[in-house]
This record gives C-alpha cells, structure tokens and sequence, in this order.
C-alpha cells in the first residue's frame, strides 16, 4: 500500500464534520503552526517539501509563494482556485466533498504563512451543492476558534469566502479568476504585471490549487523534510489521480509518486485494469488538455524505460513521445475508441469554453472543431490533416493564457501519434462511420533502437 | 537639479534605439518608425489598457536584457511588453514571428465578410492594409462564417458586428470617454459580440462618435455619411471650429467633395490613431463649410488609395472647341440631365438621409 497523507482519514464516517475531524488529529498542523512557527518557518517548511503545484502547470508551490510582493499597508489575498473545470479531473471535488476541513486548514496555514487576512475559494458553479458542505465547514470553524478574529490566541485573523462560478472554464486560469471574482467578466489578463505583485483589487494575491492547500497540512505534520522523500526526485509527495475512461475501478487515487503507470493501470489496488479484456490504445494521463499517447509510449518511454507516474518521468520525451502530468485527470482509452472521435469532442469543448478576447484562440479552436468534424463524419480530406496541425501549430504559444496551447496540444499529440487512424477516417469515409480503427499497432512493443 | 533619467538601449531588428523605462517595444519601435514596427490591431496609445489581444504585433525577444539576457520563451505581444535594458527584439528579421503574424492575420479574416466593395471603411480600413501586408491570398476556410443582425446604436452609428475583430477598443473609448459605458461584450469565444444588449441608443453622450474613428474595421460606422460616397472619392481637408466643448480639441479633417462635406472625423496619423478625440457635435451637426475654419488640403500617405486621383497641380482641362473654331461656341446636341434621372446637379448627395436612391432624384427636379 502507498502512504496515504491526504486521503488516509476519508474512510471514517463524518469526517465531513468538525468533531470527527478534530477527534482524528484535525487541526493539529494548524495548532502547531499558529503556535509554534513564524509565517516565514512554514513557507520555509514548504519549500523544503519540494511540492509543486497541483493544479497542471507543477510550479514549486514554496517558491510562488516567496514571490509575493508584501508592500506596507496593502493586503494580501490567498485565493484558493477550486474552478476545476478540465474534462478529466475530478480530485478537488473529492476533497471539497468529503474533507472540507482539511481544505480549510489548508488554508488556515497557508493564510498565516501569507499574511492574508481574506481568502476566498473560488468555486466552479457546476458544483452546486459543494458550497454548502463548504460553508456549513467554515460556520463550525468559526465557532470552533479557527475563524474569525485573533485564532486561538495567535493574534491571527482569517475570514474565508466562498464564491461561485458561473460556469466557465477560463476562470480556472488565475487571472481570469481574478478578475471574476472581482465581479468582472472572467478574461485572463495580460501578464505582467503577476498577481503575485498586482492580484485580486491590484493587491498581491496567490493563487493556488485546492489540493495544493489541501497538502499544506500533511507537510506542516510531517515536516516538508519527511514529505520530500516520498516520490522520485523533484516528484515529491503524494498526488490525486482522478482516473476514467475504460477502467475497472475508475474513481480518485492518493498516489506515492514511485509507482509505474502500468502499476497504475493495472494493480488491484488501484484501477485493475480494463474491462471485458479489451487492451489499452491511448491514454490522456493528465486532464483533456495534455497531449494524447498511445499505449507503447505511456508505458515505457521513448529510450525503453518503464513511464513512472512522476512530473519528470510522463514529460520525458517532450512532446514529440512524452506527456505531461497536468493535473492529474487520467483518462484512459480502450481499443474501442476513436481517436478522431475523441480528438473532436475535446476541440469541441475548447472552442466553447475560449473566452474569445484573442484572435488565434478564438477564431482557430472554432476552425479546428469544424475541421474535425468534417474528419469524423467522412466529408474529410487528406489536406485536412496538414490543415489541423497548421491551425494548432498557429494558435500554439500565441495567445494570452494557456487556453490556447491546451486547445492545440491534444490536437497536436492525436496527429502525432494517430495519423494513420486519421488517414484511415478520410480515405473510408463510409466505413469510418460503421466501425472504430481498433488497436491496430499503437500497443506494438517500440522498435529499439540500434546500439551505436 | 534633477538627475537626468536613465535611458534604456533596446535593439529591435538590429536597430539601437534609446527610449525611457516603461515604454513597450511597439512604441520603442514607433520611435524608430519604418518597416520595423509592427501592426497593431487593438493597441492605442490614447485608450488605457488596450491592447494585447489581436496578437498581430507579436514579436520575438532574443535577448531579455543585459542582466539577464535569456531570450523570452514565447513571441511577446510588443504592445503590452515593457523594454529592458540591453534588450534585443527581432521582428521583420525573425521568419517565426512573420510566420505567427500571418497566422494571426488569416484567423482574423476567416470570419471577416470580406464585403469590402460595399464597406464604408473600404480603403482606410487597418484589416485591408494588414492582410494585405501581411497575409496570403488565398483562404483555407470552406465553413459558413459567422454573422450577425446589424444594429442600430443610436442615431448616428451603424454596428455592423459581421465585421467586427473584438479589439475592444471601442468598449476602452466609450468607458474612458464618456460618462457612462453602456455597451460592451456579450458572450464567449467565436460567439462573442460588441452590444447593448437591449439595442439601446448610445447618442446621450457628447463623446459616443469616437468609437467610430478608433474601428479598425467598418464595424462602427457613421450613419450620416454612410453610403454616400467613397473615401478615395473625398477630398481629406484639415480645418478647426471653436467648439464649445472643452474636451473637444475642435481639429478635425473635413471629408469633402466640391464644397461638401460628407463626414467629418478625427485627424488620424499613420498608426491610425487620432490626434485628438473630437465631440458629437463637430462630428455629426456640422456639416457646411461656413461651420468651419478651412486650414488646407490634409496630407496622405502616398501609399494609400484615399491619394488616388488627387494629383498635385493639376491643370484643368480647358474647352478647346471654341478657340480652334474662330470663337464659334460648340452646339450642345443634348444635355445628359434632361434625360439622365440621377445624379441631378441641384441635389447635394452629402444632403440626402442615407444612401441614394431613385425617389432621391424626382423627375420634376430636372433641368426643364
């Protein structure tokens, strides 16, 4: 069994609640840091853990948060990102869900190590239900002394405020989150100027991933010494896998970063592999927006070694045969599955979801989905297949935000890695709409290459 | 005495240019002037906040700066990208940004109408002269592009959204310009449109025109002078009224043909912006020539097609039938307006409500 640090108190009925949290050692990190540490000492602390942000981009967290400009007599905001909107990835609700006071000591800390008197969690409005359970959790912290005015006696201040989406994908980018939750329409901003320097009402503000709030306390428990030595190298901690797609036992996974990704794939313990018997063909191991590999490249890498579930060891490679750990959304693809398919239910959500305030995202991501459609439904051509790649590599690294590199990577890698399933869309349109290109050779084992 | 400010070096496109900390690469690339500045679609100097979004004036920054002189690991938009010291910039000279620069140009133009021909802002309108620098000429988009109804927005101005390419501009100059911003962005992505939502009228406040002057395109145009005539036709003239406004700076350019005047606007310089922004009044009410003070022809580009057909010392051509028949006047077998049914020299076209039509020209208003 991996070591469990956030989820290992899941199980146990009502943690939801304040009493059960607090009986099972809730709010020990919080008392410890409050009490015994300087806000320095636990940023300090953090960066000795080497955690790097959960949320896709994997920024060491510590060192974010020694980039906050902490000027005189402006204060600072902690906003906690809870905009989980990527197609895949469903950890933070989990968290929210069923350890609402986890996340709030979380924040607790974080806000102390900060100096934030205010933090607001910025929640995604389709989950409806989960500010409730998460107001419901501050109403007993504050009664409990772990709000408000001087906690327990430190001389600390904290209030925390939920705030809800409406529902799009682009306020998960900090900025544009920023900006919505000062009740303006959520477009990123133009950096810089950072929101660690000019954030949320032009104060310095961080941003950051629930989970990564969430693992501040297991680090503030067993010291970020302790927490660097679990997972490989730079790799360090325990990470929330949300697994889906054709698995045995899809759902949210606490993972020690040391174990190989057909460990994961396959062990009891985790996914259990595919149903039916049916073989692996592709698998997106990081939330809709990182790039596609085929089954031989997901589980070894391109120089032969076996793919670890590691930041380092899924981005070997680059992108011409390597992935990226994202955040976590791990959707895998049977045998079954189209990739084209695939490919433009993806084009089709970012298209939706581009905010529409710079040309290349805006008008390509619509282009690209129209493209494939015509691909998918046999009105394809071959000159297509070039067209989409040029579309993607134009709209690639052009634009404001990420958006517009998250809408070209999963077209990119499909294109890559699947362009025969592509030519074989456009060169049996008919026979495309009857039945899937199968495995064909994207599970062969990689040719190796000659010793020189 | 105050110490002398430190400039910063910045080379762009291998030209050294000195400028003042703070100033972006496009503008340090202005001071430069030539082919090395960029376009800019959505940029103004004199709205706050523009820019950064059309991502034509994308430009590759080899060398960050003399202390840290690792280059940028993206294109930089020039526009919102602050210089450094010791900063090296390649535009014209880096096949990567030229590259990227006509991608963005074709994506502006794949849901653009292309309805030039009919466009009032056909002929100084910045998405010709970008596309027509900087694009191909050939189109690899076979879909429906997009449209939209067009709007009304007041009594002087034509929102035709068709043709819009969200630079924002015109929502940074109706909310640093006038009281109150009443339009703005509606919607997301490819669906995303300039509006009022409720088609209401912008004309309340004195300023609301120049949103017509800061389009790049023929998106916002002006509803007395639309159809009337085309720019190249006009002849630009610069004058100036007293005007009563204190924010207006009154200087205007007079768009006129003989002695009418068919639009007044702003006086734009060759990066398009104006010069100053000019009230509603000067704009839309004052259009005879006695309202204003005349300074003289105003200069254009030679490159640009408003120049065509307004030649420098022209020589009139003169009647010669007389003087090569012993002054013996030439006998007029037939004057056009007595059979022609338009174009009547009495009607004055900068007059008529709208574009012309038929019912414009009444056949009892003929020469008898």
């Amino acid at each position: 069994m991996g070591r469990k640090l956030l989820l290992d108190k899941a199980h146990i009925e009502g943690i939801r609640y304040y009493d059960v949290y607090r009986k099972n050692g809730g709010y020990a990190a919080a008392e410890k840091a409050l009490k015994s540490m300087s806000p320095d000492q636990v940023t300090e602390e953090v960066k000795k853990s080497g955690m790097r942000g959960r949320g896709g981009a994997g920024f060491p967290t510590g060192l974010k948060w020694s980039f906050l400009a902490k000027p005189e007599g402006v204060p600072r905001y902690l906003v906690c990102n809870a905009d989980e909107s990527e197609p895949g990835t469903f950890k933070d609700r989990y968290l929210m869900e069923f350890l609402p006071h986890l996340l709030i000591e979380g924040l607790l800390i974080s806000s102390f190590a900060l100096g934030a008197n205010t933090t607001y969690i910025y929640i995604r409005g389709e989950y409806a239900w989960i500010p409730d359970i998460l107001e419901e959790a501050i109403a007993e912290a504050h009664k409990n002394g772990w709000l408000g005015k001087n906690i327990q006696g430190s001389g600390f201040d904290l209030n925390i405020y939920v705030q809800r989406g409406a529902g799009a994908y682009i306020c998960g980018e900090e900025t544009a989150l920023i900006e919505s939750l000062e009740g303006k329409r959520g477009t990123p901003r133009i950096k810089p100027p950072f929101p660690a320097v000019k954030g949320l009402y032009q104060c310095p503000t961080v941003v950051n991933n629930v989970e990564t709030l969430a693992a501040i306390v297991p680090i503030i428990n067993i010291g970020g010494d302790e927490y660097a030595k679990i997972g490989i190298g730079k790799s360090a901690g325990t990470k929330l896998i949300s697994a889906c797609g054709n698995l045995n036992k899809p759902g949210v996974y606490e993972i020690e970063m040391n174990i190989s990704v057909e460990e994961f794939i396959y062990s009891d313990e985790y996914c259990g592999g595919i149903p039916n018997g049916k073989r692996l063909k592709a698998c997106i191991p990081g939330g809709s927006s990182v790039p596609i590999v085929p089954a031989n490249l997901l589980l070894t890498t391109a120089k032969g070694e076996k793919r670890m579930m590691t930041y380092e060891s899924l981005n070997d490679g680059g992108f011409a045969t390597g992935t990226m750990m994202g955040s976590g959304g791990f959707i895998v693809l049977d045998e079954d599955q189209c990739v084209v398919r695939h490919t433009l239910s993806l084009a089709r959500f970012y298209h939706h979801e581009s905010c529409g305030q710079c040309s290349p995202c805006r008008e390509g991501t619509g282009w690209m989905e129209k493209v494939l459609k015509n691909i998918e439904h046999g009105k394809g051509k071959m000159s297509d297949i070039d067209l989409l790649w040029d579309i993607q590599r134009k709209i690639e690294g052009n634009t404001i935000c990420p958006l517009g590199d998250a809408a070209a990577w999963p077209v990119a890698a499909a294109i890559r890695h699947f362009r025969d399933e592509f030519e074989w869309h456009v060169l049996h349109p008919e026979e495309a709409q009857r039945r899937n290109f199968g495995l064909a050779h994207y599970a062969d084992p990689l040719p190796v290459a000659a010793a020189v | 005495m105050a110490e002398e400010k430190k400039l910063f070096k910045v080379k762009i496109d291998n030209i050294t240019v000195e400028v003042e900390p703070g100033t972006t690469i496009l503008n340090a690339a202005r001071n430069i002037g030539g082919e090395v500045v960029p376009p800019a679609m959505c940029y103004y100097s004199k709205l706050e906040g523009s820019g950064g979004k059309c991502r034509t004036c994308l430009v590759k920054v080899t060398k960050g700066s003399e202390a840290d002189p690792r280059p940028m690991p993206k294109l930089v938009a020039s526009c919102r990208t602050t210089v450094m010291d010791g900063m090296e910039v390649a535009n014209i000279t880096s096949p990567e940004v030229l590259e990227a620069r006509k991608g963005v140009v074709e994506f502006l133009l794949i849901n653009h109408p292309l309805d030039c021909p009919v466009c009032d802002q056909a002929g100084e309108c910045d998405l010709q002269d970008l596309s027509y620098e900087h694009g191909v000429s050939g189109t690899r988009y076979e879909f429906k592009r997009r449209t939209f109804e067009k709007e009304d927005i007041g009594e002087h101005i034509k929102l035709h959204m068709t043709r819009c390419i969200l630079c924002y501009r015109c929502v940074f100059t109706a909310d640093q310009l006038t009281n109150k911003r009443q339009h703005g962005i509606l919607k997301r992505g490819d669906a995303s449109e300039i509006s009022t939502y409720m088609r209401a009228s912008l004309d309340h406040t004195n300023f609301i025109g120049n949103v017509i002057d800061v389009c790049p395109v023929g998106a916002l145009t002006d509803r007395t002078a639309r159809f009337k005539n085309r720019v190249w036709f006009l002849k630009p003239v610069d004058a100036h009224r007293e005007c009563s406004d204190p924010k207006c700076c009154g200087k205007t350019v007079l768009w006129m043909r003989g002695d009418e005047i068919f639009r007044v606007t702003a006086r734009k310089d060759k990066y398009g912006e104006v010069e100053g922004f000019i009230c509603d009044t000067c704009r839309f009410e004052k259009k005879e020539v006695k309202d204003w003070i005349v300074e003289g022809p105003r200069k254009i580009s030679r490159h640009s097609v408003i120049t065509a057909g307004h030649y420098v010392g022209v020589h009139k051509p003169q009647e010669t039938v007389a003087k090569v028949m012993d002054g013996r006047q030439p006998k007029l077998l037939m004057d056009i307006h007595t059979v022609s049914e338009v174009n009547m020299p009495q009607v004055d076209l900068s007059q008529i409500e709208g574009p012309a039509h038929s019912t414009d020209f009444p056949k009892n208003k003929g020469v008898q």
